[in-house]
């Protein structure tokens, strides 16, 4: 029983009720993702599972056995330099306090993927056409289990429709 | 959170074992269960995780779709034979919850799911009879915005949260179940129960009975079909009144119809009155409208709910004017 998490193999713990949201906080000292409501509201502990986004408080730790987890401070490269998502953040203002940047961070590099795959969300016109492109309208929806209470949405849009356009993430 | 033990099943066969021999509850995406038990509400012996058992979407050879219960509902709203043969289930599981929980949450764990009623999560300090039979409701004269207008009783006025379930409601699905007894199927329709006497029963599940698969029938309905959610605000938010609809048009006539509305009892309501007055119908607002004052004639509001009935009779007139065409 084993977790990898941003390239490093860790142990699962032996009490089932420890959250890979504990794990990550408590255990492991990867602070990075953040305990918002701790019941699925707010995603402030979205972390991307197997490329899949996902929230890591209604995660057991046991639950996530073989699968790999990448977290905010497993984004950047080796030598320091930050992620383009990351990069885009801090140009467009697409935070103010921080709590919910890991999480807003994580889950939209995982939708560019939804969106680059084809995958529908409620507001796409055309279901068997998918999502024709990124627009406001389309990451607005597919962003919205991540809260930011300071309002930072706009800038977090922007930073998304830059990463988008410029084929980076 | 109380202790329990951790078991993944490798198969069927030893999920099914593991639960008849502890006190267990499977684990789907865990997206309600994790959450109540953190709440002590639910307080399982054991977990019995499912969630890797396979899970598939194939055509069945009647061509309808068999859906595993372990699919992802992410997996399930994206799935190019959803699109194009049951749009109104791609649009329903994409009008819930977010996409972190949608990548997580499992077919059957959805159907599963447990009422979002406040009464019911308030564990410390609300009166409750589905948490605690006996203890009374504080939902009936406390803050019931979002409760039931259809099939409550005396003892609980929830609803059931899924949207998902709407639209097999609407298209009439049959869950595959698997238990100590053998397998059985039973329609989507009749899986929950309505709260009576006794709304802590909330399905007709038998203790260790396992959701194995969901199966749809093909229908020309469900290819023009769709899903309307109206909730407090435009994503990630329970339905105040949701209408899962299919229409099937036939020499300028409705052929098939199928309806069912989600935020209005404490299953899934399909509204078998309405699909009554429009069958062989020409399809016209005044016409949708009759056969939404037909089944909403039935409704029973309470003091914060009242909104509902009129907000569910537009909901369908919207949602079928949509699918004929005829939006004015």
């Amino acid at each position: 029983m084993a977790i990898v998490i941003n390239g490093t193999e860790y142990p699962l713990p032996d009490d089932p009720r420890i959250s890979l949201l504990d794990l990550l906080r408590e255990r492991l000292g990867l602070t990075g993702t953040k305990l918002g409501c701790n019941q699925g509201g707010c995603g402030a502990c979205t972390v991307i599972i197997d490329g899949t986004r996902v929230l890591s408080c209604l995660t057991l730790a046991v639950q996530a056995d073989g699968r790999e987890v990448w977290t905010i401070e497993g984004l950047a490269a080796k030598d320091g330099q930050l992620h383009p998502l990351q990069q885009a953040f801090i140009e467009h203002d697409g935070l103010q306090c921080g709590y919910c940047t890991p999480g807003q961070i994580c889950s939209a590099i995982a939708m560019v993927e939804e969106l680059r795959r084809g995958d529908p969300s409620y507001v796409t016109a055309d279901l068997t056409e998918g999502p024709m492109g990124a627009t406001r309208h389309e990451i607005r929806e597919r962003m919205s289990g991540n809260l930011c209470r300071c309002g930072a949405h706009n800038g977090i849009v922007e930073a998304i429709e830059e990463i988008m356009a410029g084929g980076a993430a | 959170m109380r202790a329990f033990d951790y078991r993944r099943a490798g198969d069927r066969a030893e999920a099914l074992s593991i639960a008849r021999t502890e006190t267990a509850r499977y684990l789907g995406g865990g997206t309600n269960l994790v959450d109540l038990m953190r709440q002590n509400i639910e307080a399982p012996a054991a977990l019995v995780d499912v969630s890797r058992l396979p899970g598939l979407i194939e055509d069945t050879p009647t061509g309808g779709l068999m859906i595993g219960a372990a699919v992802r509902n992410s997996v399930v709203a994206a799935h190019p034979a959803v699109r194009a043969r049951y749009p109104m289930l791609s649009r329903a599981i994409l009008a819930g919850a977010s996409a972190q929980i949608r990548n997580m949450a499992t077919v059957g764990g959805n159907i599963l799911q447990r009422t979002r009623c406040a009464y019911f999560y308030d564990a410390a300090g609300s009166h409750c009879n589905k948490r605690e039979p006996g203890a009374g409701c504080d939902a009936i004269e406390g803050f019931n915005r979002y409760h039931a207008i259809f099939g409550a009783s005396e003892h609980c006025i929830a609803t059931h949260p899924s949207d998902m379930c709407v639209a097999l409601a609407a298209l009439g699905a049959t869950v595959h179940l698997a238990g100590a007894g053998g397998e059985r199927n039973v329609p989507l329709l009749d899986l929950h129960r309505l709260p009576g006497d006794h709304p802590e029963i909330e399905t007709i599940l038998r203790p260790g009975e396992l959701i194995t698969a969901i199966e749809l029938a093909p229908s020309e309905a469900a290819a023009n079909s769709g899903y309307r959610k109206v909730r407090d605000r435009s994503s990630y938010a329970f339905a105040l009144v949701s209408v899962a609809a299919g229409l099937g048009l036939a020499a300028g006539k409705i052929e098939d119809v199928r309806i069912a509305m989600g935020g209005v009892a404490a299953k899934p309501w399909r509204a078998a009155r309405a699909e009554q007055v429009l069958r062989g119908q020409v399809p016209t607002r005044e016409r949708f409208r009759e056969a939404a004052d037909t089944e909403l004639a039935a409704a029973k509001a309470f003091d914060g709910n009242e909104f509902k009935v009129e907000l569910a009779k537009r909901t369908i007139v919207a949602m079928l004017s949509e699918l004929a065409g005829t939006e004015a």
